[in-house]
Order: structure tokens, then C-alpha cells, then sequence
């Protein structure tokens, strides 16, 4: 029992606790991944491909920085739950504004600059 | 609750029901300032989502055209104007400073008090670089024109997006900076060893306290992630 709580604890410590390998790796990571991005206006990249490699640097490093940085892919799955479910109701305000940007723009030009 | 009844519990999804289903505490393993820090940063991350979605419905509104960014953020450099060079300068540094904070939370759980201090210290002095050229930033804007309802490179939105949201993130900066320095000072005084109690509370101080104050510096990296690919780089 005695030697049973011992192991427990490490294992404890070990949740906490990690080497210094994987956060020299995170920032390592994280440093390439923002010059990739840079390098995305640097080569004036334009259309889909400028703003797909936008978004596929941002998410890659938001993923790496919620999950070690803030220590999320060791955290247990109901906090995880509870932080990444509300992002789908922020997608779907995006969708909403989106549909809606669309619309102002549509009835500005008919209106503002075909009135004219 | 104790350490080894932690381990026993179901992991995987399985561990979601019979977490939240469970008695006395949902978040397992979590101290309650950890979870309460969560929150408030949902809370936060709302916020900040609506700042970027008003933005993204002003810009796909606006009939007239946006100001072009990499021109609008960029910095002679040896006479060269360079694309958003400060901008580049400024998510180095942000990144650099998180790197710092991550150790410095490892080290706190190692209870090596003099690295945790002296890597929240840097960090707090990467902050503070950030803040600073955040300033330089918008002195010079607002020098070549931009106010909140016009500016001279296109759409008048802009103005007003720009300087609500760098300036909301600004100032989460400027609040992680003073708390940095705070806690600084608590780690090197030895307030996490002995267990002092705190100023604003008669809890005994713990190094999850660092690790706390590590997810709201994260979380200020994280929000400028988007606002770079967003704001700078769209």
C-alpha cells in the first residue's frame, strides 16, 4: 500500500512536471511557424493561397500553444471540454457575420454607388 | 482530494460523464485558481472574438478600399521600407517571452526558485519591450494621420479597429506585466517556500500560483496569433 502511493505520487508529478525538451521544442517551433507566416506577406502571396497559409500557421500555432504552453493535452478531457466546445459557438457567429458582411456590402454598392 | 484516488479514474472520453458527473469537483487534478483562470480567459476569449469579428464585418462591408497593412506597418530599415518589419519584431518577442513563462512555470513545480524568478523576470522585461513598441506603433500612426474616424490610406473603419484592438490587447499586456513583476518579487522572497500568505488573500502561496499566471501570458501570445493573422498579415 505504502509502496503503491509512492508510485502514485510520482505519476503525479510526472502530470505536473515536464522535461525541458518539449517546451525548448514548442518555442522552437513556434519561432519558424511565425517566420513561415511572415514569409506569407514578405512574398506578397495573394487570393487563396495567402490567406489559407494564413490561417493554417495561425491554427498551428494556437494548437501548439493551448496544448503544451498551457499544459491542455495533459489537462483531463472534461476541462478540455469545457474550454474548446464555446469555440464552436464563436465559428458559428462568424459564419452569421459573415453572411451578414455580405449583405451590407451588397445593398452599399446598389444604393450608395449605382445610386449615384 | 487525494493523489491516488486521482489515478483511478476513467481517462479518455469516458472520463467527461463521470468527471462532471462526479461528486465535489468537476475539473479533477485542477486547483479551483486554475479553473477560475480558464474561465475568466474564455470569458476573455469571447471579448476579444467579437473585437475580430466586428472587425472582419467592418472590412467586408466597407465599399472603399482597405488600407493596404504591409505598407500602412512598414519601417525603413537603412533608408529600405521593410513590410512589417515592427510587427515581425513584436510577435518575435511576444513568442520569446511566452518560451520564458513556460519555463518558468516548470521550474516553479521544481521549486527552483531562483530560475522560476529570474525566467518571470524576462519575461516581464519581454513584455515590457512589446508594450513599448506597441507605443512607438501607434505614435507613429497617429502622427501620419490615423484617427479613429479617417485616416489617409483608405477605409475610415481602420482607424478605429486598429486602435480598439492592439489597444485591448495593449493593456492585457501592460496588466501581465505589472503581475509579473509582482510575482517576481513573491519568488524571490521566498513566498511560494514557505507559504506565505498573500496580500490580497490569507491563502498560503503555492507554485501553482505561477502556473496560473503563466496561462494569462499564454493566453495574451495566443489572442496576438490571431490579431497578426488577422489584423497584419489579411
Amino acid at each position: 500500500m505504502n509502496e503503491n502511493t509512492e508510485i502514485n505520487k510520482d505519476k503525479q508529478k510526472a502530470s505536473t512536471t515536464h522535461k525541458i525538451g518539449i517546451y525548448l521544442w514548442i518555442w522552437g517551433l513556434l519561432f519558424v511557424l511565425s517566420f513561415f507566416s511572415y514569409m506569407v506577406d514578405w512574398y506578397q502571396f495573394q487570393g487563396l493561397l495567402r490567406w489559407s497559409l494564413i490561417l493554417f500557421f495561425m491554427f498551428l500555432k494556437a494548437g501548439l500553444i493551448m496544448a503544451f504552453f498551457m499544459h491542455l493535452f495533459w489537462e483531463r478531457y472534461a476541462l478540455v471540454n469545457v474550454l474548446l466546445w464555446p469555440m464552436t459557438a464563436i465559428a458559428c457567429f462568424v459564419g452569421l457575420m459573415v453572411a451578414e458582411g455580405k449583405y451590407t456590402v451588397f445593398t452599399r454598392l446598389i444604393y450608395f454607388v449605382l445610386g449615384e | 482530494m487525494s493523489d491516488s484516488s486521482f489515478q483511478n479514474l476513467p481517462k479518455g472520453w469516458k472520463s467527461v460523464p463521470s468527471d462532471l458527473g462526479s461528486d465535489q469537483t468537476a475539473f479533477k487534478g485542477v486547483q479551483w485558481g486554475k479553473a477560475m483562470m480558464w474561465i475568466f480567459l474564455l470569458s476573455d476569449t469571447f471579448i476579444f472574438s467579437c473585437f475580430l469579428i466586428s472587425y472582419m464585418k467592418g472590412r467586408a462591408s466597407t465599399v472603399v478600399d482597405w488600407p493596404n497593412t504591409s505598407e500602412v506597418f512598414s519601417l525603413d530599415f537603412m533608408g529600405v521600407p521593410v513590410p512589417l518589419l515592427l510587427i515581425a519584431i513584436m510577435t518575435f518577442v511576444l513568442i520569446t517571452s511566452s518560451g520564458t513563462m513556460a519555463l518558468a512555470v516548470k521550474y516553479g513545480y521544481e521549486k527552483n526558485k531562483k530560475m522560476c524568478g529570474w525566467f518571470i523576470f524576462a519575461t516581464a522585461i519581454g513584455g515590457l519591450t512589446f508594450v513599448g513598441m506597441q507605443a512607438y506603433e501607434w505614435s507613429k500612426l497617429i502622427h501620419e494621420g490615423v484617427r479613429p474616424w479617417s485616416n489617409p490610406f483608405g477605409a475610415g473603419q481602420f482607424g478605429s479597429y486598429f486602435f480598439m484592438i492592439t489597444g485591448f490587447h495593449g493593456t492585457h499586456v501592460s496588466i501581465g506585466v505589472i503581475f509579473l513583476f509582482i510575482f517576481a518579487r513573491k519568488v524571490f522572497r521566498g513566498d511560494f517556500d514557505t507559504g506565505r500568505r498573500g496580500f490580497f488573500t490569507t491563502m498560503k502561496s503555492d507554485y501553482v500560483s505561477i502556473e496560473i499566471l503563466g496561462l494569462y501570458w499564454h493566453f495574451v501570445d495566443l489572442v496576438w496569433v490571431f490579431i497578426f493573422a488577422f489584423f497584419y498579415l489579411w
